[in-house]
């Protein structure tokens, strides 16, 4: 593999040949923001946030599509840059709720980090905001179109590494959005709820409806366990309030860190460890369902006795 | 502190003299407003009209050095007068007639006419201390830092064992400690004639049990106190000193003194977190690690052991402390070798008495208050229940001193120096903080409007400062703060290093210099 | 003390006479919302979200300055109640920035901790928002009044505690606001930046100006310690994110001092990352200092401290420890001095 030598913020770095500017500066400590760049999806280009500025070129790339060349000079925070980065969330945030005081993503939010970190405090453009419905159609996704930001990792994830292409874009313009097919809720798709489109977006427009209301991000203590439905062993992250399970997500990360996750799989994880999900077989007597043991519920209680009798 | 700070806002009186609490104790003065607020009686006596002065119900504005003949006089009536617990005098206390004795010439009157203080004033404030039910005594350097500073500690101490204000919750005499961890310092035996825990070097009993727990034979005889370290290594008696967290360039008395006594050494060691004015004069600079790297305990005002804990790795190669002087004993062919801060409270907890009981694990939570002898002993909120650590108290007949330097016409002024609530000592680590800096970015002399009228001088003036020793540029701020003939500067910038002024005589037994009292003349720079 | 009994949300609960229900409540590990209360102020019975409802009682009172009856019955989470709180949120919400996105106090913020235990979302009640100027006058305290809810802690603090009267309420109705007095910034007025307005604010209207754009409070690491100024011994926390310490804040269960800090205390820490800080040792060469290694530095030490011990003996040679350095440092340098060194000569500035 050829090495190629190049300068960032004024250091020289020699990178592998192939890779974009990002990765380049990844790799040398330096911390570009992203929102529509995922590591495990196809590059896109459209967020435009990890532009940085390249000696000779006329305007700011995006670094997470521009490859590296021998002797670029490249600058990741310069006041051109910071400017241009600002402005970009402006406009994101010009139609975005403000409401992170009850948002459940708020402290997970990458829109919201880096409107902290670039301190975007007034929003300069005003202008029409979406007011789309809310899809609370199914139990185990929130999708609130109105907080998207149309990154498109959703999309490309739920092509690229699930193959499904229940999300796609629809419409242009203004009125641009991520839906399913035929623009209905996901309990009318072809959706399996498999949850990595809620594990790549970064806002709050795809959610994890079991934790919704339950507990500030913030004061989530995560841990993570293997699935063991399958040979595929995914990784879930046990979100814990107080020392107890309030639901089940995806580890945090890449999908090489968590797998493909599957509906099935999450459910089962959620049955062993939430506590809120019986922890013993319920059958139904005089109308009403009563806590009973596996024995009973199976109807093994006869079979058990006779095999103790064997023993004495 | 006798007493917790905590027992303050219970007492019934409190005579605070010699400490602008608001400043140097911002969290205790807390406690006398609160006090205050609960009724109890303040008696502030201090030159200066300082905030805890306007807060008194009296403030008695003695001249800077004149502690003694105040306190004397509180004594005076207090026995005239038959206030005294005679109950207490007679079980707990000794030497009762030689105070009576000596006290007997420094009447009200007599006071009135030598330090200007009324007659009726000084009953007022005699009959309020000695008729409370619970009070107390705090007093800081202002009583200290004199050449009688002991006796102005005694004379206080006669006071509250004439009314048997000692020993009992919210009731006693607490001098308020200045540095964050002066009393561990001093509790651990960084002082030339005590091991830790105040075992006496010239004891043999302890020297020959030290001796076994480092086995090594010990130097018998006292060691010299800082004041001596500088004046033995100006005359080539002292070669080699080894500095840790110090800065004496600035904050001791006679500051020029002090720099050519270094400069004259063959060998200087300074370990610090910057390169202070006295680093700068090291043959060998250490790099310490600051408070936020490393794991520890401090002792406070109130005798409390708490524990500090590392939040971040120390900066750059820097060390802790301790590992530091360990790597260099052990270089010197003695193994000093601690796992950690914790393994070093072991060892202090088994030669150190009122330690014995104190492990980092009992530290959790609110820390414990020595004497804490045992593992299973409480701790010690307030001192001298029953009876005194000696037995009987002792009352020491203490005759007023003047200050070794006194005015005259060429020097006319006196200089009296402190803290400000803004800064800490010689600046090293509050003035590289933006706030406090914005707040106070450069001393001003406080001057009584009077003297400045006289001189000419108007707010914000630069003056030229000098005493016998040196001389400093100033800028004054006017103010009533001060008496007429009295002006106070802070130790805390080096632009203008008060030090140079100060005179560095000393109280004999404590060898603490007269920081509070210097002569000095005031020119006005164009 | 006399004991009175009592039904809160159908538990039976013994208190002494005197005790408020809110405090009654909390001693039996009922949690009710407040905004205004604190335990170490007076009662303010301002912000009205500790309402509860008391059998036999007219309307909703407020917990927090209510005291308990004997047989009183109280039900703390009643659908009346919760709407009461929830339209008390709203009103609140109603003239109040929505910005917790880059908000300092985004995530240790009560009406927000409310909020979203109410399910509060925005917009119920539209009208005028104040738009005050932020005080951005000190390097310390920071004043947003837009995000001010009149709880008067701040006030109650700044006289109770700590006696100094500097905040104060002005104006009336919709203009109400907490102010210094003529409506001056705080770098005009007596204000000595204790911060302790800063320790009770429960929203973002007083926050530590050194902590803006540092980091989230959810990502800071509290580490609990003791502040490195005077002899009072103060409970500190520093607020550490990537290695470094961005803040102090302070604590209910500092033992000395509560949350109450001063000027030093809280605002004082700057110099633990400053770029001064000495970060190598450094040997004199020719009159100045070069950086040198740990090993080089060490062996000279000792060398140069051994050669004067063996040529001039051990009283030519002295140490100063430290009043700022820890206990540990202190035994370790006082039995250097005694034991290696072979002197007595240790002392330190316990005398200033």
């Amino acid at each position: 593999m050829m090495s190629v030598k190049i300068t960032i913020n004024g250091r020289p770095v020699i990178a592998q040949e192939g890779i974009t500017v990002l990765e380049a500066s990844k790799q040398a400590g330096y911390d570009i923001p992203t929102l529509c760049h995922h590591p495990a999806l196809s590059e896109f280009g459209a967020c435009r946030l990890c532009v940085v500025e390249i000696k000779g070129m006329r305007n700011l790339p995006a670094s997470c599509v521009t490859k590296i060349s021998e002797g670029m000079e490249i600058q990741t925070e310069s006041a051109a840059v910071v400017e241009a980065r600002k402005t970009i969330l402006e406009l994101l945030l010009a139609n975005h709720p403000s409401d992170c005081l009850t948002c459940q993503m708020s402290g997970n939010c990458k829109l919201q980090d880096y409107a902290y970190r670039y301190q975007v405090r007034n929003v300069s453009f005003c202008g029409e905001t979406h007011n789309y419905p809310l899809d609370d159609s199914n139990p185990y996704i929130i999708r609130d179109n109105n907080k998207c930001i149309l990154c498109g990792r959703c999309v490309r994830a739920c092509a690229e590494i699930k193959g499904e292409n229940i999300l796609g874009f629809a419409s242009r313009g203004f009125n641009t959005k991520i839906t399913t097919a035929l623009d209905k809720d996901f309990k009318d798709s072809d959706c399996v709820y498999c949850h990595t489109c809620v594990a790549v977006c970064p806002v709050g427009a795809l959610r994890n409806k079991e934790m919704e209301g339950k507990a500030r991000y913030w004061e989530l203590e995560k841990k993570t366990v293997d699935c063991g439905l399958c040979e595929n062993a995914c990784k879930f992250d046990l979100n814990i309030k107080d020392g107890k399970v309030i639901g089940v997500s995806a580890k945090e990360g890449t999908p090489e860190r968590f797998g493909q996750p599957c509906l099935k799989g999450r459910l089962a994880v959620n049955l062993k460890y939430n506590p809120d999900c019986p922890q013993k077989p319920l059958i139904k007597k005089d109308g009403e369902f009563v806590p009973v043991s596996w024995e009973e519920a199976l109807g093994l209680d006869e079979l058990i006795s006779k095999m103790e009798s064997f023993e004495k | 502190m006798t007493n917790s700070i905590s027992e303050i806002k219970d007492t019934d009186f409190i005579f605070a003299i010699g400490t602008n609490t608001t400043e140097t104790h911002p969290i205790i003065s807390l406690e006398v407003k609160k006090a205050i607020k609960n009724g109890t009686k303040l008696v502030v006596a201090d030159p200066r009209k300082t905030e805890m002065a306007e807060l008194a119900d009296i403030h008695i504005s003695h001249p800077s050095g004149s502690d003694l003949i105040l306190l004397n006089a509180l004594a005076n009536v207090i026995i005239t007068e038959e206030l005294y617990d005679k109950e207490f005098v007679e079980e707990r206390t000794e030497n009762f007639q030689e105070l009576k004795e000596t006290v007997q010439k420094y009447t009200p009157e007599y006071a009135e006419e030598t330090i200007g203080i009324s007659a009726d004033t000084i009953r007022e404030v005699a009959r309020g201390y000695a008729n409370a039910d619970k009070a107390m005594i705090l007093y800081t350097m202002g009583i200290t830092q004199h050449i009688c500073g002991t006796d102005n500690v005694l004379a206080i101490a006669n006071l509250a064992m004439l009314c048997g204000h000692i020993g009992k919750p919210s009731t006693g005499v607490n001098p308020l400690r200045g540095q964050n961890n002066v009393q561990g310092a001093c509790d651990m035996g960084g002082l030339p004639n005590v091991y830790p825990g105040y075992q006496k070097v010239v004891d043999e009993k302890v020297r020959e049990k030290f001796e076994k727990a480092w086995g090594v034979s010990l130097n018998p005889n006292n060691g010299l106190s800082v004041g001596e370290m500088m004046d033995n290594a100006y005359e080539g008696k002292v070669k080699g000193i080894y500095i840790m967290g110090e800065n004496p360039v600035l904050s001791d008395p006679d500051a020029n003194h002090v720099e050519e006594a270094l400069k004259k050494l063959d060998f200087l060691v300074v370990q610090d977190i910057f390169l202070t004015e006295t680093a700068m004069l090291a043959d060998v600079v250490l790099p310490a690690a600051s408070f936020a790297e490393k794991d520890g305990t401090f002792t406070n005002t109130e005798r409390r052991v708490q524990r500090i804990r590392k939040a971040i790795n120390p900066v750059g190669q820097s060390k802790e402390d301790w590992e530091i002087i360990c790597m260099v004993a052990t270089a010197m062919g003695y193994p000093m070798n601690y796992d950690s801060a914790e393994d070093i409270m072991k060892e202090i907890a088994e030669v150190t008495p009122s330690y014995g009981g104190i492990t980092y694990r009992r530290l959790e939570g609110d820390g414990l208050q020595w004497p804490c002898p045992t593992e299973d002993h409480p701790g010690t909120p307030y001192l001298h229940k029953g009876r005194f650590a000696k037995g009987k108290g002792s009352f020491h007949a203490v005759e007023f001193v003047p200050p070794n330097e006194e005015t005259d016409s060429e020097y006319p002024f006196v200089l009296t120096t402190g803290r400000r609530l803004w800064h800490y000592h010689t600046g090293t680590m509050s003035r590289r903080a933006d706030g406090l800096e914005w707040k106070y970015p450069q001393e001003k002399l406080e001057i009584n409007p009077e003297d400045a009228a006289k001189l000419g001088l108007r707010e914000g003036d630069k003056v030229k400062v000098a005493s016998r020793r040196g001389e400093i540029e100033i800028a004054v701020h006017c103010t009533d703060r001060v008496p007429p003939g009295t002006v106070f500067g802070s130790f805390h910038f080096r632009e203008s290093a008060i030090n140079k002024l100060t005179n560095p005589a000393r109280d004999p037994k404590a060898k603490i210099p007269e920081y509070k009292v210097c002569a000095v003349k005031i020119q006005k720079l164009a | 003390m006399e004991k009175v009994s009592l039904t809160i949300d159908g538990r039976q609960v013994e208190v002494s006479a005197g005790t408020t229900v809110l405090e009654a409540a909390r001693s039996a590990g009922i949690e009710i919302p407040t905004l205004c209360h604190d335990p170490e102020l007076t009662s303010h019975g301002a912000c009205r979200l500790c309402v509860v409802s008391i059998e036999g009682m007219r309307n909703l009172p407020a917990s927090c300055v209510t005291t308990v009856r004997e047989g009183m019955v109280v039900h703390t989470s009643t659908p009346e109640v919760n709407e009461a709180r929830k339209t008390i949120l709203e009103l609140l919400l109603s003239n109040h920035p929505n910005d917790c996105m880059i908000c300092e106090k985004s995530g240790e913020c009560k009406l927000q901790e409310y909020a979203y235990l109410y399910g509060v979302k925005e917009g119920t009640f539209a009208g005028e928002q104040s738009n005050y100027h932020p005080d951005d006058s000190n390097p310390m305290i920071y004043r947003d009044n837009n995000k001010c809810i009149l709880c008067g802690k701040c006030v109650r603090a700044c006289e109770e505690v700590q006696g100094r009267s500097i905040l104060g309420f002005a104006n009336r109705g919709f203009q109400t606001k907490v102010t210094p007095a003529l409506d001056k910034p705080l770098s005009e007025s007596e204000c000595v930046f204790c911060g302790s307005c800063i320790s009770v604010c429960p929203v973002g209207a007083l926050t530590e100006k050194g902590m803006m754009g540092k980091g989230r409070r959810w990502e800071m690491k509290k580490v609990r310690t003791i502040c490195p100024y005077c002899g009072t011994g103060c409970t500190i926390e520093l607020n550490v994110k990537n290695g470094e310490v961005v803040g102090v804040t302070s604590t209910e269960e500092g033992a000395v001092n509560g949350r109450a800090l001063c000027i030093k205390g809280r605002f004082g820490y700057n110099f633990i990352n400053h770029p001064d800080r000495l970060k190598t040792p450094l040997i004199k060469e020719n009159g100045s200092l070069r950086e040198a290694t740990w090993e080089e530095a060490i062996s000279k030490v000792a060398e140069n401290l051994s050669k004067i011990k063996e040529e001039y003996g051990s009283d030519a040679l002295a140490t100063l420890t430290s009043a700022r350095c820890t206990n540990e440092d202190n035994y370790i340098m006082n039995k250097f001095t005694r034991a290696v060194l072979g002197t007595n000569s240790i002392d330190h500035c316990a005398r200033l």
